[in-house]
């Protein structure tokens, strides 16, 4: 159980935390963990430390071990720190054939990191990701809750600069969404 | 061009919002619905004759039929938006700009299966259509369609959406409902089935976005009208995600038994092939099936047109067919490499593997690890066979069918494309297939 003091949701998140349990019966409060672990990746810098997850388990009246085991099953939760702006391209066969390749080797070159690296300055991660069903789309990457879709190098060009000029903190649950 | 039932009205305005959607007819069906017996609703999706859309292409009505009636037990509904399959990208679509259709759907089918609690499971990855479905259920609570005595049947439902966070195993239906109970998504042993022991223990239902939606146009038009479009059994409109080397990718709906020629090369839906290039294969139903080289995808072993049914996709068994599966249609241009597409799509199962049973969680790893070996030049003849007699150890011999989805595109793609991948061993590897054709000075098969 957590004892970290400085580890504790905003109210806004905690009521919006209290009420997604509720939306489960009493007592299956452990099934409210995927959304909750996603709302806590938007409010401690976009990954789950283990004094993270155990708060959560200490939210959920859980195990913290079954908070772990979920963690570290989903790709979406990320167990270490990454830049400010997760980039994930999509790399499976119909994003491939449509030159996802291309893409992430521009990434690479443009930002001076491979795949699954992240730059000094902790702005940028890239990593690649499995089919996110945009294959009409493809080549397509995503960023926070955005679809980045029919990428040319010249798109990627703007996206990236775009973000590197607000600096602000990408995440799948967006940090203005953490609401009740 | 196809009826639509489930793409309809997609240019009115505000058909993404209640006003829009119900100024076209959306919640007629409800209505009508709420005025029928549950057991008359079911009866009209048997007489429908609705195939599950998520890929497996189970009868609808039947599932329905087999949830178990305990006394004082809750029954669930749960609706499988986890759309991963790589190549199927028409729930997304549906979903975004659509998504009143299937929180009716969801209403009607919670009505017709005593359910008065229902989870939409939606991928993690499409966070923002989870808030669009969150906005229309708002909406649907304040026009009274949910919670309470709605509409005044005495009907009670509340609906949720929960989202998932990244791996494609959870849109198997016991791994869903294990991951809707906040642990891994590790398939359970069936029996027993859902319909007896699902969410919680309780009898529950899992259906694909597109098939509740379905049910929507069913009630509305009947199930015997819903029969009449379409060839045999496989009945109604169904969507097709296509992708690839097409001039029109997107969502289509069509009424199943459109010519897959048509579908391929008519302006009304992929437009022929891009660049003016020859067609070399096909993945018909998401990147599971069989992939089919053109001659067979147009027509089947027999010689007759290849129609997008269920049954006509299939013909020929794997020796020559395929399935229609998600409906996820990926084509490739005559300069794709069809061994490197397969890398892809190994690399992809290798990555969703849940790790429960050891054919899957070590086959998958060794697949990739031979295909990129021989995609790097250092493959030898016998890592052909190699692959051949891992798929086949894995296909079958795992709790879900996950092994079987990695199993299939080696299998096909070694029956249909074997020079290919010799081609590669031969040369030691090669930079793209076009330097296939040239070293062998080959034509296309």
């Amino acid at each position: 159980m957590s004892t970290n003091k400085n580890i504790q949701f905003s109210d806004d998140a905690m009521a919006l935390v209290q009420k997604i349990i509720n939306r489960y019966p009493e007592g299956k409060q452990k099934s409210a963990l995927l959304p909750i672990l996603h709302i806590a990746q938007a409010e401690f810098d976009g990954w789950l430390s283990p004094e993270v997850m155990d708060y959560v388990a200490s939210l959920l009246k859980i195990q913290s071990i079954e908070v772990y085991e979920v963690a570290t099953f989903y790709s979406m939760f990320n167990m270490k720190p990454v830049g400010k702006c997760l980039i994930e391209v999509c790399r499976t066969g119909p994003c491939w054939l449509m030159g996802a390749e291309d893409v992430v080797r521009y990434i690479e070159k443009k930002l001076g990191i491979k795949a699954g690296e992240t730059t000094a300055d902790g702005m940028f991660t890239l990593k690649t990701v499995e089919c996110l069903a945009s294959c009409g789309t493809a080549p397509m990457m995503q960023i926070g809750e955005t679809y980045h879709e029919n990428l040319t190098l010249e798109k990627v060009d703007d996206i990236l600069n775009d973000h590197k000029n607000q600096g602000n903190r990408r995440t799948h649950w967006e940090k203005d969404k953490v609401k009740p | 061009m196809s009826r639509k039932l489930l793409l309809d009205n997609l240019d009115k305005p505000g058909i993404q919002s209640i006003t829009g959607y119900s100024d076209n007819g959306g919640y007629e069906a409800l209505r009508k619905a709420l005025q029928m017996k549950p057991e008359e609703i079911v009866s009209e999706v048997q007489k429908s004759g609705l195939r599950g859309r998520g890929g497996a292409g189970f009868p609808t009505g039947m599932k329905w039929s087999f949830i178990a009636k305990p006394e004082g037990v809750p029954r669930y509904l749960v609706c499988n938006a986890d759309e991963s399959e790589p190549g199927t990208f028409k729930d997304r679509y549906l979903m975004e700009h659509k998504p009143h259709i299937l929180i009716e759907g969801m209403i009607i089918s919670s009505f017709a299966l005593g359910a008065n609690t229902s989870y939409i499971y939606i991928r993690g990855e499409m966070m923002y259509v989870f808030h669009i479905l969150q906005k229309a259920i708002d909406e649907a609570y304040a026009a009274g369609y949910l919670g309470k005595n709605i509409l005044g049947s005495g009907f009670n439902l509340d609906l949720h959406v929960h989202c998932g966070a990244g791996a494609y195993i959870c849109g198997e239906e016991t791994a869903l409902i294990e991951s809707l109970e906040g642990k891994r998504g590790n398939p359970r042993i069936k029996p027993p089935f859902p319909a007896v022991k699902g969410l919680w223990g309780c009898p529950t239902v899992v259906n694909n976005v597109e098939t509740i939606a379905a049910v929507v146009p069913i009630i509305k038009i009947t199930g015997e009208e819903y029969a009449k479009i379409g060839i045999g059994k496989s009945t109604g409109t169904k969507l097709i995600s296509a992708s690839g080397h097409i001039n029109k990718p997107g969502v289509y709906e069509i009424e199943l038994g459109v010519p897959v020629e048509e579908f391929i090369y008519s302006d009304a839906y992929c437009g022929g092939i891009k660049n003016g290039k020859q067609l070399k294969a096909v993945v018909a139903g998401g990147s599971s099936v069989p992939v089919l080289p053109a001659h067979l995808i147009l027509k089947t072993a027999a010689g007759e047109p290849r129609l997008m049914t269920y049954e006509s996709l299939a013909d020929g068994g794997f020796a020559t067919g395929t399935m229609l599966g998600s409906g996820g249609f990926i084509v490739m241009d005559e300069d794709t490499s069809v061994v490197k597409n397969l890398w892809t799509f190994a690399h992809f199962y290798n990555h969703e593997s849940c790790g429960q049973c050891s054919p899957c969680r070590e086959g998958t790893g060794w697949m990739y690890r031979i295909l990129n070996k021989i995609l790097n030049g250092k493959g030898e003849m016998k890592d052909i066979d190699l692959l051949w007699n891992i798929q086949g150890n894995i296909e079958g011999k795992t709790i879900c069918p996950l092994g079987d989805a990695a199993a299939w595109p080696v299998a096909s793609s070694i029956r249909h494309f074997r020079s290919e991948f010799e081609a590669y061993i031969n040369n030691h590897g090669m930079k793209d297939v076009k330097h296939y054709y040239r070293l062998n000075n080959l034509q296309e098969a």
